[in-house]
Parts: C-alpha cells; sequence; structure tokens
C-alpha cells in the first residue's frame, strides 16, 4: 500500500453544494477502487497562476488516501471524465515522508549527544574585547 | 547538525553582477583590515540554508508562500548561489516548484 496524494481543481462556478456532491462521488470511488481515504481537505477557492480552461480561479480540494496503483488509476479516470474537474494531479508521498522522518530522527539523536562538547565551545568567547568593557562603564558612572 | 557558521566569506567576483545587492546583509568592512593584493575586498555574511536553518526536511509543494521565495520575478527557479540553500534542499525545492506549477499554484512563465 502507498500512500498519495490527490490534488484537484473544480471550477470556481459551482455551487457549494455541488462541489460537496462531487467529492463524495469522488470519495466513493477511491474507496470502491480498493483506497483508503486518509484525510479530504478543502483548500478552498484560490487564483489559479495561469488560466486553465479558460478560468481564472479554482477550487482546490486535496485527497490524502492509501491504495495501490490501480486505485489512483482509477480516481485519475474519474476526474479525468468529470467536467467540472478542471485539473489534477497526483503525488505519491510515502517515500518523500519516510524520507523526512529519518531525517528527523538523525537530528534528534545529534541533539542528543551535542549538549556534552557544547561546554567545550566557549572559550573562543573571551577574545572578543567586549565582554570587559560594561564594568569599565559602570565604574565610571559610580 | 554543524552550528550555523558565522565565517565571512569574500565576494570577489560579484562586483560586475547586477543583482549584487540581494538578500544578505550590505557589505560590511570587518576583521583586520588588508586587502593584500591591493584589491578591494568586501566580506558579505555568509548566506545559509534556509531548510537547514528552520529545520524542514519535507518541503509541501502545496505551501505557495515559502516556495515563492525561491522564485525569481519571471517566475524562474532561482540558482543556489543567490539564495545560499544547500544542494540537496535546492533538489526538493525545485521539485516542490515543479509540482507546484503543474497544479497552477505557481505560473511556469509570469509576464513582466
Amino acid at each position: 500500500m502507498r500512500k498519495y496524494e490527490v490534488i484537484f481543481i473544480v471550477r470556481p462556478d459551482l455551487a457549494d453544494e455541488e462541489i460537496e456532491k462531487l467529492i463524495a462521488h469522488m470519495e466513493t470511488f477511491a474507496t470502491e477502487a480498493g483506497g483508503k481515504i486518509e484525510k479530504v481537505e478543502k483548500l478552498g477557492r484560490r487564483r489559479l497562476a495561469y488560466r486553465v480552461e479558460r478560468q481564472r480561479e479554482g477550487f482546490y480540494v486535496l485527497f490524502i488516501l492509501e491504495g495501490s496503483g490501480d486505485t489512483v488509476k482509477e480516481l485519475e479516470r474519474r476526474l479525468k471524465v468529470t467536467d467540472t474537474v478542471i485539473k489534477f494531479m497526483t503525488v505519491r508521498v510515502d517515500e518523500e515522508l519516510k524520507r523526512a522522518a529519518k531525517m528527523k530522527v538523525i537530528r534528534e539523536k545529534r541533539a542528543a549527544r551535542r549538549p556534552a562538547p557544547k561546554p567545550a565551545a566557549p572559550p573562543v568567547v573571551p577574545i572578543a574585547p567586549v565582554e570587559p568593557v560594561p564594568p569599565a562603564e559602570g565604574a565610571a558612572q559610580s | 547538525m554543524p552550528p550555523p557558521r558565522r565565517t565571512y566569506k569574500p565576494e570577489g567576483r560579484s562586483g560586475s553582477r547586477p543583482g549584487g545587492s540581494r538578500p544578505s546583509s550590505g557589505a560590511r568592512p570587518s576583521g583586520p583590515s588588508g586587502a593584500p593584493g591591493g584589491r578591494k575586498q568586501y566580506f558579505r555574511r555568509r548566506k545559509v540554508c534556509k531548510f537547514c536553518e528552520e529545520k524542514i526536511d519535507f518541503i509541501d509543494y502545496k505551501e505557495v508562500r515559502l516556495i515563492g521565495q525561491f522564485v525569481s520575478e519571471r517566475g524562474k527557479i532561482l540558482p543556489r548561489r543567490l539564495t545560499g540553500t544547500c544542494s540537496p534542499h535546492q533538489r526538493s525545492v525545485a521539485l516542490a516548484i515543479k509540482r507546484a506549477r503543474n497544479i497552477a499554484l505557481l505560473s511556469f512563465a509570469a509576464k513582466v
């Protein structure tokens, strides 16, 4: 099972309830094709960076789902034949998330190891002539 | 991760570049004076990778505000030498920008 992000843009002139209906349809298509929807996010109406099917705006919807390649294939086919969907894209995210998690673990390990060498570092600071100055000023004032 | 180094990098060949006054702080004369070759030397703060600094592992194509910083006015991907991004992160930024372009979050080419 792989994890995918499917993002699609719905025409902005559609009514809210129609968008809801469309999303519900897509969800059932995905689950029928053996997928498991983890999250449905409505990113909302946004300006498009360029015109798509003569639209300057679009309603973005994001699905995060788990499934096989066939699930995505079927869902993409459905999106393609739906006229109200003007653009869609699927990104496989499981490997990237895994790598990100690994990086996080590595960083935490390093952070845990870091504190030991730290005490050795400060000796570098006294070279700066700044530190002796404030007491001198304080003495002059008093 | 190594601590952010505060070394100063002489900008030797940047004199002729029009974008010489890019994000990095202005030139500041620091350290013991003395340009050995007689050539003027400017010291500039070393650019550090934004993603390393902020500990961002996964660069999402949906965060337009973040990615938009790495795109020029015309919509081109900015090179590493201007942004200071480290090479692994530059690769993932480039990928995120390309994805964002595909789904109309960023433009392929912007009119000027």
